[in-house]
């Protein structure tokens, strides 16, 4: 883990320090920290020479550019019309009952952050989530317990890799 | 000039130079098309489509702000897809806007308010999403309201913020249903990076910001018995206030402005305009003796260019965005904030009053004047020197609620020992004024002669450029001034934030040679401020900036050295320019305020 200043000078040296590389830099800082805090956003608009606003303005837009501290395992259910209808409910409860944490919360261990997230192109393996960058598809409560088991253990079961 | 083009407009020709928005062509012609993103002052962003039009052979509805006029284009502004179009239009807004207009600061004087009332939105087709939604109402700042649930989101304070003043307070964030204008972080306005100049509020279509209003405060305050409450009235006010009482743009007021007050019950109405005067003696001594430490003793501690520090948009900003530079800053207070000090101190012994009792209170075109007056250290004369700030609008509804007909008002004079002034403090509401006043007396101080310009106007320092720039050369000044035989004074001029961080990179990169720089946070400088009537766009702050000069020509007396009062007042009490009791209650330091 690099700290932040360092991490947004190679970031911003890597990408370039233009207004519109701005992106790929905010999606840099989150890959290691998960989220973007006050602080980061305010080396970036350093580097950058932009509004601190805009940088704000920039990360809360995307969906996958969290603003607030997150567990170490991000776990996004798909929420959109077809996971929904194959369960998404039974799945969010079997994570909210294992956890004890609902939407948009973090386990006191800073380990599991739920979220719900838009359409992940997996309709034809509904429900699907994410955790972190793997997909998990066809989801039973069963399942949900297998998955997070191996979580909780940080022995990471294989799921689809999306990239 | 470019090309031209010719288009119709509900049949009629106009023949309008190619690029010109739909939207100004048929303003031309006397055709008026309903706005509410546009504003004069910033770009077009073309995102509440209510000005939404027909162009023939189109199938979709065009922004006619948006939208430029190409040839043998054929626009229809009134047909029935139109109007529906902007009744839905409206009515969404309506839909997620709080609209309980009775109570709302901004009744009477609300665009969407208007929009509604011309289109005439009678029932709700849409749910009303505000109870749905959790708004809070930030008020945790001294001059501005932020209420969430008022917000149409135009962005035109978004573009304000950015475009004019370069200090980005706020934001557009989150998309869709969620997207709001907010701040970093959703702090409060009085948290973040927030000159509290007020174009925001100027430029606000809706009540969403708003002044923080003291009208009851000082409405108590005139109704105590023991309280004796003097105001002072600043030089922009004089030029806007008509407008809010039904004069046209450029109405000079300042006989009936002073009958009002009189009439509200103020126990004494005196003019800023003196310590403007006042501040010019102070400044211009400050001027005088940082070139003399400078160029004699060659004292490298002396930094140029001086900067004025009249304008508290202005100071908060330099304090936030270049605090290494605050020894650029002249150390006078503003001319508020001298009238404070003095009101307590010279005026209360003068009148034999107990300063106790004195509630001090300023009429401003400003809303960063209220955070000026709640800083700490404004309290020299051992009291809160200016205790209420009121607007130009606060006055106004002072006025209206007092049910005076401002119109039939036999013009007054102002109260005497602070209430006279010359010229030169009026044009301290202009971009400009500061430095021309400045350099009027400067001059005289140092040659004994007036300044070279025709009829004292310093042509090069007025006008609506952002920036600009005069040369004053000294020649056979009087022979304690001799080294300044020769000197060439370099002077700038910027208003608008946007303009001061331009010159302010400039120094930083060592590129400004300049020894002398006024600066305005505001656009048009006072007359343009964000507490002036709303609308002001740039054909109102010409009126305005006409009207006082105007002023200015008009007055016996056009230097600040001249004013009677001012010579009496360093007679009686001050002794002389950068004098002790002057630097007491006169002058002040900043605080860098890093985030």
């Amino acid at each position: 883990m690099k700290p932040i200043t360092e991490l947004v000078k190679d970031l911003a040296d890597k990408h370039g320090r233009d207004r519109r590389n701005l992106l790929p830099i905010l999606q840099g800082v989150v890959e290691q920290e998960k989220y973007l805090s006050e602080y980061s956003m305010f080396e970036i608009a350093r580097e950058l020479d932009l509004p601190v606003t805009e940088v704000y303005g920039t990360a809360t837009f995307y969906s996958f550019l969290e603003c607030k501290k997150m567990g170490k395992y991000i776990i996004r259910v798909c929420k959109t019309i077809t996971c929904s209808m194959k369960g998404e409910r039974q799945i969010l409860l079997a994570i909210q009952d294992m956890l004890k944490i609902k939407i948009g919360e973090t386990t006191q261990d800073g380990k599991f952050t739920l979220l719900e997230t838009n359409c992940l192109g997996f309709c034809h393996k509904a429900p699907a989530m994410l955790i972190n960058n793997e997909v998990y598809t066809e989801l039973t409560p069963e399942k949900i317990r297998e998955i997070l088991g191996s979580y909780l253990h940080d022995k990471i079961i294989g799921g689809e890799h999306v990239s | 000039m470019g090309k031209k083009v010719k288009i119709t407009i509900n049949g009629q020709p106009v023949e309008i130079e190619k690029g010109t928005s739909i939207l100004d062509a048929a303003k031309q012609i006397g055709v008026i098309i309903p706005t509410l993103c546009y504003h004069k002052d910033l770009c077009v962003a073309g995102n509440c489509r209510v000005c939404v039009v027909e162009i023939a052979g189109q199938k979709r509805l065009a922004p006619a702000c948006a939208t430029p006029c190409e040839e043998g284009m054929d626009v229809l502004t009134n047909t029935h897809k139109v109007r529906n179009s902007r009744k839905h239009i409206i009515e969404l807004l309506l839909s997620e806007h709080n609209a309980d207009c009775t109570s709302c600061y901004k009744n009477g004087n609300c665009e969407l308010q208007l929009l509604a009332s011309e289109y005439k939105i009678m029932n709700q087709d849409f749910i009303h999403l505000v109870p749905f939604r959790n708004y809070t109402i930030d008020d945790y700042s001294p001059s501005i309201i932020k209420d969430d649930s008022k917000c149409i989101r135009c962005q035109r304070c978004v573009r304000t913020c950015a475009e004019l003043q370069s200090v980005n307070a706020l934001t557009m964030a989150y998309k869709g249903e969620y997207a709001r204008v907010t701040t970093f972080f959703e702090k409060s306005m009085n948290d973040v990076i927030c000159t509290n100049c007020g174009q925001c509020v100027n430029h606000c279509p809706t009540g969403a910001l708003v002044e923080k209003n003291y009208i009851e405060e000082v409405w108590a305050a005139i109704s105590d018995k023991n309280k004796y409450v003097v105001i002072q009235t600043a030089p922009a006010v004089r030029v806007g206030l008509g407008e809010e009482l039904g004069f046209d743009p450029g109405a000079r007021v300042t006989g009936k402005m002073v009958a009002a007050l009189k009439r509200l019950g103020f126990d004494a109405v005196m003019d800023t305009d003196f310590t403007a005067d006042l501040t010019i003696m102070e400044e211009g001594s400050e001027l005088l003796s940082r070139l003399k430490k400078a160029l004699t003793e060659n004292d490298r501690t002396i930094k140029f260019p001086m900067a004025t520090s009249c304008s508290p948009g202005w100071i908060k900003f330099i304090e936030h965005l270049y605090p290494e530079f605050l020894d650029h800053l002249s150390t006078c207070k503003s001319p508020q904030q001298m009238f404070g000090a003095l009101v307590k101190t010279y005026y209360a012994k003068a009148r034999k009053l107990d300063p106790e009792k004195i509630i001090s209170v300023s009429v401003m075109p400003c809303t960063a004047k209220k955070f000026e007056a709640a800083r700490p250290e404004m309290h020299s004369s051992g009291y809160r020197d200016v205790d209420y700030v009121l607007t130009t609008r606060e006055l106004a509804i002072m006025i209206k609620q007092a049910g005076i007909d401002f119109a039939r008002l036999e013009d007054m004079h102002f109260d005497r020992l602070m209430g006279e002034s010359t010229g030169a403090g009026v044009i301290f509401g202009s971009t400009g004024g500061v430095m021309e006043a400045a350099l009027r007396t400067v001059y005289e101080l140092v040659t004994g002669r007036e300044v070279p310009f025709d009829n004292l106007n310093i042509t090069p320092v007025r006008g609506a450029e952002g920036i600009r720039e005069a040369r004053i050369k000294i020649e056979k000044p009087r022979k304690e001034w001799a080294f300044l035989d020769g000197v060439e004074l370099k002077c700038a001029v910027a208003h608008g934030l946007v303009n001061a961080k331009y010159i302010m990179d400039k120094v930083k990169a060592g590129k400004a040679d300049y020894h002398f720089v006024e600066f305005m946070a505001c656009p048009g400088g006072c007359l343009g401020g964000g507490g002036q009537p709303i609308p002001t766009n740039p054909e109102i702050r010409q009126c305005r900036a006409v009207a006082i000069y105007a002023e200015d020509e008009g007055m016996p007396l056009r230097k600040s050295h001249e004013n009677p009062e001012i010579i009496k007042i360093y007679n009686d009490f001050l002794g002389h320019p950068l004098s002790e009791v002057s630097h007491h209650l006169l002058h002040t330091r900043y605080t860098p305020r890093r985030l």
